[in-house]
C-alpha cells in the first residue's frame, strides 16, 4: 500500500517535470460569440480551432499553443477592453487575437502597446486600427480596400447611386472610399444615409433609397443577420424588379448567410478579397476540410479566413523564434509574413503600415447547381494595399 | 413636388404599419393598467412569447401561416391565464413596487428561458409566397406584407372596439374601469372579468408579436428592449382606453420611420423629447381619465 503510494507521487513528480518543459505559448482570443451577432465570432472561432488541428506538426517540437477564447457580446469596447486586460495580465497571454468588431479593437489597442502583446486583428476591417498601436498587425482586410475599386468600377456603369452604411468605423470607410471612386470616375451619388447599427428595421432607410430613384445603391452593414435583413428589405421593396442594383463589398452577400438571404440576392454584385465559391486549389482543400469538421451544411465565411490566416502568421512567428516569444522580434517577423496558401489567394503584410496586402475579385451572386454563391467574376485588382493609408500617408 | 408626396407617402405606410403593430401588442397593457391598475412591466414576454410561437410553428412544423397567427394568440392568451392565476392574482393589492419588481423578474426569466431554448439569434420568419413581393395601388408599389398588417390589425382593432363599445362583456370591462367598487356591488364577477380580458390582452400581444416578426425582430431580449415603446403607446395614449392608445401607437410608429427616414442621425431621440413634451402637457396622456 505504501509502496504504491510512493510511486504515484514519482508518476505526479515526473509529469510536473514533463509539463514544465513543454513550452506553452498563450494566445487570448477576443470574439464575439454571443448575442444577436454570434455567428460572426463562431464563424472565427471554428476557423483558429480547425487550422489548430491540422498544424500540431508545424510547431518546432516540445512547443505548445493554448487559445484562450473571450465573449465580448458584440459591438463593446469597454467589454472587450476589460476582457483583453484579463487576458494580458490574469492569463499572461503572449498574443492577443481575434477582434470581430472595430470598436473592440480600437479599446484593445493602448493595452497591446502597454504591455507589449502583438495582437492580429483577424476581422475588424476600419483602416485606422492599424495605426493605433506598434503591436498591431492585420490579417483580415480594410473597407478601403474594397469599397474603392467597387466604387471605380460602378462608376463605369452606373451614372447615379444612393450609399446606405452602418453608422460605425467600417461603414464611414466604406462611405467615403466608394464615394471617391465613384465620384472620381465620374459617377453621382444622389444621397446617403448612416444607419444606426443596432437597428432591426431596414425598411424606411431602404424606401428613402427607393425614392431617389438611383441606378445603383450602395450598402454596408455587418455580415450576418444584419446583411440579410437589408438584403430582405431590398426584394420586399421590390427594387430589384425597379432595375436598381444592389452592390457593396462582400459583408452584404457574406457565404454563410446566402442560403438565407434566398433568390432576391442574385444579381448582387461586391468587390471582395474572399468567397467561399473561389475555386484556388488552397480555397476547395480549406473548404473540403471545414466540411469534414462542421458538417456538409457549414460554410466557411470571409471572417473565417481572416482567423485561418492570422493563426498562419502566429505559427510562423512562433516557428520561427522556436517558441522563445519575444514580442519585437516577433513583429518584426510578422511584417515580412506572406503565404502563397491562403484560401483567398496570395496575401502578405505590408512591413511599413502592418496592414494586409490582398486581391480584390469582383463577384456575382449566382446559382450553382441549386445554391447561391459569389462567383467570382474577375481580378480587379491584385496586390492592393490600404488605399486608405496611401491617400493620408498613414503608417 | 413629387418626389415630396412620394417620400410622405412612404413615411406614412411604413409608419402606419409600425404603430399597427405597436397598437395590437399595447392595448392589452393599456386595459390591464387602466382596469386593475397593475404595472405589468413583464407585458412584452407575451409579444415575444407569440413570435417565438409563430416562427417554431412554422419553420418546425411546417404549419401554414394563418394557422400559426391564431396559434399564436390561443397559447399564448391560454398561458397568460395560468400565470395571472399562479402569480399575478397574489399581487393584485400589492404596491407599486413589488409589482414592478415582480414583473421585471419575470422578464428576466423570460429572457433566460428564451436563450435556453432559442439560442441568441433572431428568429428566421418564413412568409408564404403570397404575402411577399409587392401591392400595387394608385401606381405605387407597396410591400404586400405591410399592407397585410396594416388590413389585418385594422380588422382586428375593428372587432376588439366592437366588442368593448357594444357587447354585454364591454360594458362589464368599462363599469369596472370607471369604478370597480361600484362594479362589483351590482353584481359583476370582478374576479373572472380580469382573469378573462387579462387573457384577450396577453393573446393579442401575443398575436402583435407574431404579425410585427419582421419588423421587431425576435430574440431573448425583446421584452427589455421594446419595453420602452409599450409604455411610451400607453403613456402617451392614457391607460384604460382603447382609442388612446391607438392615436399614439400611430404618432409613434410614424414619427419614428420619419425619423429614420427624415433624421436618420438622431436615431430614437426625437421620440422621447416628443413623449416627455406631451406627457408635460397632457400628464394622464392624450385620452387618459384623470385618476
Amino acid at each position: 500500500m505504501r509502496h504504491t503510494k510512493k510511486s504515484a507521487v514519482m508518476i505526479a513528480l515526473l509529469l510536473c517535470a514533463a509539463q514544465a518543459s513543454a513550452q506553452t505559448i498563450k494566445i487570448g482570443s477576443v470574439l464575439t460569440l454571443s448575442g444577436p451577432n454570434a455567428t460572426l465570432g463562431e464563424n472565427m472561432d471554428r476557423a483558429i480551432k480547425l487550422y489548430m488541428k491540422l498544424h500540431q506538426d508545424k510547431l518546432p517540437p516540445g512547443v505548445k499553443v493554448e487559445v484562450i477564447t473571450r465573449d465580448d457580446g458584440g459591438p463593446n469596447p469597454d467589454k472587450a477592453k476589460q476582457l483583453s486586460q484579463e487576458l494580458i495580465v490574469r492569463d499572461k497571454v503572449q498574443f492577443l487575437a481575434g477582434m470581430t468588431w472595430t470598436p473592440n479593437a480600437m479599446s484593445s489597442a493602448p493595452l497591446s502597446t502597454e504591455a507589449k502583446v502583438p495582437m492580429v486583428i483577424m476581422n475588424a476591417g476600419t483602416s485606422v486600427i492599424t495605426t493605433m498601436s506598434p503591436y498591431i498587425v492585420r490579417t483580415s482586410f480594410t473597407l478601403w480596400q474594397s469599397s474603392l475599386p467597387m466604387g471605380t468600377w460602378a462608376a463605369k456603369k452606373f451614372k447615379t447611386a444612393y450609399v446606405a452604411v452602418s453608422d460605425f468605423g467600417p461603414g464611414h470607410d466604406a462611405q467615403a472610399a466608394f464615394t471617391k471612386g465613384f465620384t472620381d470616375g465620374g459617377g453621382k451619388v444622389v444621397g446617403e444615409v448612416r444607419i444606426p447599427l443596432a437597428n432591426p428595421d431596414f425598411i424606411p432607410f431602404m424606401q428613402r433609397a427607393k425614392d431617389a430613384q438611383p441606378d445603383a445603391i450602395f450598402g454596408f452593414v455587418p455580415a450576418g443577420k444584419q446583411a440579410t435583413a437589408i438584403m430582405k428589405a431590398y426584394g420586399e421593396l421590390g427594387l430589384d424588379k425597379a432595375g436598381v442594383k444592389f452592390i457593396g463589398p462582400g459583408d452584404i452577400t457574406t457565404d454563410e448567410e446566402l442560403p438565407n438571404m434566398g433568390d432576391v440576392a442574385l444579381g448582387v454584385l461586391t468587390v471582395f478579397h474572399y468567397s467561399a465559391a473561389a475555386d484556388r486549389p488552397a480555397n476547395k482543400a480549406f473548404i473540403a476540410a471545414w466540411k469534414k469538421e462542421y458538417g456538409e451544411n457549414s460554410t466557411p465565411s470571409f471572417m473565417s479566413v481572416g482567423a485561418w490566416d492570422g493563426m498562419d502568421a502566429i505559427y510562423y512567428a512562433i516557428r520561427e523564434q522556436k517558441g522563445k516569444i519575444d514580442p519585437d522580434k516577433t513583429m518584426e517577423l510578422l511584417r515580412q509574413y506572406k503565404s502563397s496558401t491562403s484560401p483567398r489567394g496570395p496575401i502578405a503584410i505590408d512591413p511599413e503600415t502592418r496592414d494586409i496586402v490582398q486581391n480584390e475579385y469582383l463577384r456575382e451572386v449566382r446559382k450553382v447547381g441549386g445554391k447561391l454563391e459569389n462567383v467570382e467574376l474577375e481580378t480587379v485588382q491584385t496586390a492592393v494595399k490600404d488605399p486608405w493609408k496611401i491617400i493620408n500617408n498613414k503608417k | 413636388m413629387q418626389a415630396v408626396l412620394a417620400s410622405v407617402v412612404s413615411v406614412a405606410f411604413h409608419g402606419a404599419a409600425l404603430g399597427m403593430i405597436l397598437y395590437v401588442i399595447s392595448v392589452g397593457l393599456s386595459v390591464t393598467m387602466g382596469l386593475m391598475g397593475f404595472a405589468n412591466l413583464a407585458h412584452g414576454v407575451f409579444a415575444m412569447a407569440g413570435g417565438y410561437v409563430l416562427t417554431t410553428a412554422i419553420s418546425r412544423f411546417g404549419v401554414p401561416f394563418p394557422l400559426a397567427l391564431a396559434l399564436a394568440f390561443v397559447l399564448v392568451g391560454a398561458a397568460s391565464v395560468v400565470l395571472e392565476r399562479l402569480l399575478y392574482s397574489r399581487l393584485y393589492t400589492a404596491s407599486d413596487l413589488e409589482q414592478v419588481l415582480f414583473t421585471i423578474g419575470l422578464i428576466f426569466i423570460a429572457v433566460a428561458v428564451a436563450r435556453f431554448i432559442y439560442g441568441t439569434l433572431q428568429q428566421p420568419v418564413v412568409l408564404p409566397a403570397y404575402l411577399k413581393g409587392q401591392f400595387s395601388l394608385l401606381g405605387r408599389d407597396f410591400p404586400t406584407y405591410r399592407v397585410f398588417i396594416i388590413a389585418f390589425s385594422a380588422v382586428m382593432v375593428g372587432l376588439l372596439w366592437f366588442g368593448v363599445e357594444r357587447t354585454r362583456w364591454g360594458a362589464m370591462v368599462r363599469a369596472a374601469v370607471d369604478n370597480r367598487a361600484m362594479a362589483q356591488s351590482v353584481g359583476i364577477d370582478t374576479k373572472k372579468l380580469f382573469t378573462l380580458t387579462f387573457a384577450l390582452g396577453s393573446g393579442l400581444a401575443g398575436l402583435g408579436g407574431g404579425l410585427g416578426a419582421e419588423i421587431i425582430a425576435i430574440q431573448p431580449t425583446y421584452p427589455f428592449e421594446n419595453l420602452v415603446y409599450f409604455l411610451v403607446v400607453v403613456a402617451v395614449g392614457g391607460l384604460g382606453s382603447l382609442r388612446g392608445p391607438f392615436v399614439a401607437a400611430l404618432l409613434i410608429g410614424i414619427a419614428d420611420t420619419a425619423c429614420k427616414y427624415w433624421l436618420p442621425q438622431f436615431g430614437a431621440f426625437p421620440i422621447y423629447v416628443a413623449t416627455i413634451a406631451i406627457l408635460l402637457w397632457r400628464p394622464a396622456g392624450l385620452f387618459g381619465r384623470h385618476a
